[in-house]
C-alpha cells in the first residue's frame, strides 16, 4: 500500500510537472503561431494548425507602423523613471536607516503606508494635476506618477537593506572624516547594489506593462507606451487576429529578452518587490 | 614647537567638526526633501484631493464644481452598481485564494520533488508574469472568442457543440472567465513563493519522517503543509489587496461588461469618470475603494498578527 502510493507519486510529479508546462506555453504557442499566419488562414484552416508558412509579414507591418515609435517611448520613460527610483529611494533609505532626526519612525511608516494606496484613487487628481501643469499628452506625464508610486516599496526595501550594513564601516570614514554625503555615496549606495538591482528589476518589469497611467495622461500615438501599443493596434486592425497577436509578441519581447538573460535575477526582483507591496 | 604643531590641526579639526555637525543636522532633510517631495505631490495630495472632489459633483468643465455635501455618499450607499462591483471584488478574492493557492502549493511541491528541470519548469512557469495585463487581455480575448478562438474550436472538433460558449459575452460566465485568466497569470508567483518556503524545510525531518515509515503523503500532510501555514497567510493576504484593486485585465477583456457582470470597483469608478464625465460621483466611488481597501488591509494584519502569536 505504501509501496503503491510511493509508486504513484513517483508518477504524477512528471505528469504534473508537464500538464502545467502546457497550460503555460499553450497560450504562448497560440500566440506564435497564429502571429505568423495570413487572414485568410485563421477563416479557413483550423486554429490549432500549423501556419502553412512561417512568415514575418504581419511583424514587419507592425514593425514598419508605429511599433518603433512605442518601443522608444518606452524605453526613454522606463530608463528616467528607474533613474529616478534608485537615485531617490535609495538616499531616503539612507537617512531613514541610519541619520537621526525626530519623527523618523513615524516618516517611515507613513512612507511605508503609502504601499496601499490604490493608483485609482489618485487618478482623477493626477490627470487634472497633469492638464493644469500643461504635461498632457507628454511622456513626461508620466515620470512623476511613475517613481512616486514605485518610492514607498523601494524605499521600504532598501531601508532594510541599509540598516544591514555594518556599523563599523560607517564608524570608519567617520573617523576618516567623511560627512554624511560622502558616506552615503561611498558607503551605503555601493554596499547596496544588491537592494538596488531589486528595485529597478522590479519597478523596471512593473513599469514597462503599466496601463493606466499611460492611458489615462497620454492620448496621441507619438507620446503612447509599448503597453498601448497593443490597445491601439487592436482598435487599428479589428478583426485581424494574425496582426494583433503578432503586436501582442512585439510587446511581450523585450522582456522575454531580458528575461533570457537573467531568469533567476529577475524571478527573485519580482518576489521581493510584490511581497513588500 | 610640539604644541604648535599641534594647534593648527587642533583649530582645523574644531572647524571641520562644526561643519560636519552642520552637515549632519541637513543631512536627513536634504536626503529626504525629493522623496517627500514627491509623495506629497503624487500620492498625498491626489488622495485628499479626491476625498474633496467626492463632495463636489463636477463634470470637469469650468473650474471646481458645486459643493453638494454628502450627496454623492448617499448616492454611493444606495448604488446597487457600486455594491454588485464590491460583490465581484470579493468573489474574485476568494475565487483566487481557493483556486490559485491550492494549484500553487501542488506545482511548488512538484518542483520541490522534481530534481531535474525544475529549475527550467520554474522559468518556464514564471513567463506569465513578464507580460503586460494589455498583452494577456487581448491575447486572451481571442483565445475565448466563440468564433475564432481555440478553446471552442478544440470543443467542437471534440463533438461536444454543447460546451462551446461566449465565454466573455455571456454574463453568466463573464467573471468566471476573467477570474481564470487572473488565476493563470498568479500562479506560478504563489507557486515561487511556496516553492522558497518549501526548500527551507528542513530535510532531516523528511528523512527522519521516512525512516519512522512515514509515507509521502503523510509527510506531506502532516508536516510540509503546516509548514506552509505562515506562507499562506502572507499570499492570502497579497490576493485580498490586489484584488480590491484590480482594473487592467477586466477592464481590456470585458470593460466591465457584459451587463455590468464583471464589473469591479476600479472599471465602475473609471467608467464613471472619463465616460459619464461625472468626476465628483467618481471620486466618492474612488475613496471609498481607498478606505475599504484600508479596512481590509488592516484588519487582516491584524488577524495576521493575532494568529502569529498563536502558533
Amino acid at each position: 500500500m505504501a509501496h503503491r502510493s510511493f509508486k504513484l507519486s513517483r508518477l504524477s510529479i512528471p505528469v504534473l510537472g508537464l500538464f502545467w508546462l502546457a497550460v503555460t506555453t499553450l497560450p504562448f504557442l497560440f500566440v506564435v503561431f497564429t502571429s505568423m499566419k495570413t487572414l485568410q488562414e485563421t477563416y479557413t484552416n483550423p486554429v490549432w494548425a500549423l501556419p502553412e508558412s512561417f512568415s514575418l509579414d504581419n511583424y514587419i507591418r507592425v514593425i514598419e507602423g508605429s511599433y518603433l515609435t512605442y518601443l522608444r517611448n518606452s524605453a526613454f520613460v522606463i530608463t528616467i523613471s528607474v533613474i529616478l527610483i534608485v537615485i531617490v529611494s535609495s538616499m531616503a533609505a539612507y537617512a531613514l536607516a541610519r541619520l537621526k532626526f525626530r519623527f523618523n519612525t513615524a516618516l517611515f511608516g507613513l512612507i511605508v503606508a503609502g504601499m496601499i494606496v490604490p493608483l485609482h484613487v489618485t487618478l482623477v487628481p493626477v490627470y487634472l494635476m497633469t492638464r493644469a501643469m500643461g504635461l498632457y499628452d507628454t511622456l513626461f506625464a508620466l515620470i512623476g506618477p511613475y517613481v512616486a508610486t514605485s518610492l514607498p516599496v523601494s524605499i521600504f526595501i532598501l531601508t532594510e537593506f541599509m540598516r544591514q550594513v555594518p556599523r563599523e564601516l560607517e564608524e570608519a570614514a567617520l573617523l576618516d572624516g567623511c560627512g554624511p554625503f560622502k558616506i552615503f555615496a561611498k558607503i551605503f549606495f555601493p554596499l547596496s547594489t544588491p537592494g538596488i538591482s531589486t528595485v529597478a528589476i522590479y519597478n523596471g518589469i512593473m513599469l514597462w506593462n503599466e496601463f493606466v497611467f499611460a492611458y489615462v495622461l497620454t492620448s496621441s500615438p507619438e507620446t503612447r507606451t509599448l503597453p498601448l501599443a497593443v490597445w491601439e493596434f487592436q482598435g487599428q486592425y479589428a478583426a485581424d487576429i494574425p496582426t494583433i497577436l503578432a503586436v501582442v509578441t512585439l510587446s511581450t519581447l523585450p522582456l522575454i529578452i531580458v528575461y533570457a538573460i537573467g531568469q533567476e535575477r529577475i524571478v527573485n526582483g519580482m518576489m521581493a518587490g510584490s511581497l513588500k507591496g | 614647537m610640539s604644541s604648535a604643531e599641534i594647534a593648527p590641526t587642533e583649530s582645523g579639526h574644531r572647524q571641520s567638526s562644526r561643519r560636519f555637525r552642520r552637515a549632519q543636522k541637513v543631512a536627513p532633510f536634504v536626503f529626504l526633501a525629493p522623496a517627500v517631495l514627491l509623495l506629497l505631490v503624487f500620492l498625498l495630495y491626489p488622495l485628499v484631493s479626491s476625498f474633496r472632489l467626492s463632495f463636489v459633483s463636477w463634470n470637469g468643465l469650468g473650474d471646481g464644481g458645486d459643493f453638494v455635501g454628502f450627496q454623492n455618499w448617499v448616492r454611493l450607499a444606495h448604488d446597487t452598481l457600486f455594491w454588485r462591483s464590491a460583490l465581484h471584488n470579493i468573489l474574485l478574492a476568494v475565487f483566487s485564494v481557493v483556486v490559485q493557492l491550492p494549484i500553487a502549493v501542488v506545482l511548488a511541491v512538484v518542483l520541490d520533488e522534481a530534481s531535474k528541470g525544475s529549475r527550467i519548469l520554474k522559468i518556464l512557469y514564471f513567463l506569465p508574469l513578464l507580460m503586460s495585463s494589455v498583452a494577456l487581455g487581448v491575447l486572451f480575448k481571442n483565445i475565448y472568442d466563440p468564433n475564432f478562438g481555440p478553446i471552442n474550436g478544440i470543443l467542437s472538433e471534440l463533438g461536444l457543440y454543447s460546451w462551446t460558449q461566449d465565454w466573455l459575452g455571456d454574463p453568466r460566465l463573464a467573471l468566471a472567465s476573467v477570474i481564470a485568466v487572473v488565476s493563470w497569470q498568479y500562479i506560478p508567483f504563489y507557486m515561487v513563493l511556496f516553492l522558497a518556503a518549501l526548500s527551507s524545510f528542513p530535510r532531516e525531518i523528511t528523512e527522519a519522517a521516512r525512516l519512522d515509515g512515514a509515507s509521502g503523503r503523510t509527510i506531506f500532510w502532516r508536516l510540509k503543509l503546516p509548514h506552509l501555514q505562515g506562507t499562506f497567510r502572507t499570499a492570502a493576504l497579497l490576493v485580498l489587496i490586489g484584488s480590491m484593486r484590480y482594473f487592467d485585465l477586466i477592464y481590456v477583456m470585458t470593460g466591465g461588461g457584459p451587463e455590468n457582470a464583471s464589473e469591479v470597483m476600479a472599471t465602475y469608478m473609471y467608467r464613471t469618470v472619463f465616460a459619464s464625465f461625472e468626476l465628483g460621483y467618481g471620486s466618492t466611488i474612488a475613496s471609498a475603494m481607498f478606505f475599504i481597501i484600508m479596512a481590509i488591509s488592516i484588519v487582516s494584519l491584524r488577524v495576521s498578527q493575532r494568529f502569529e502569536t498563536e502558533v
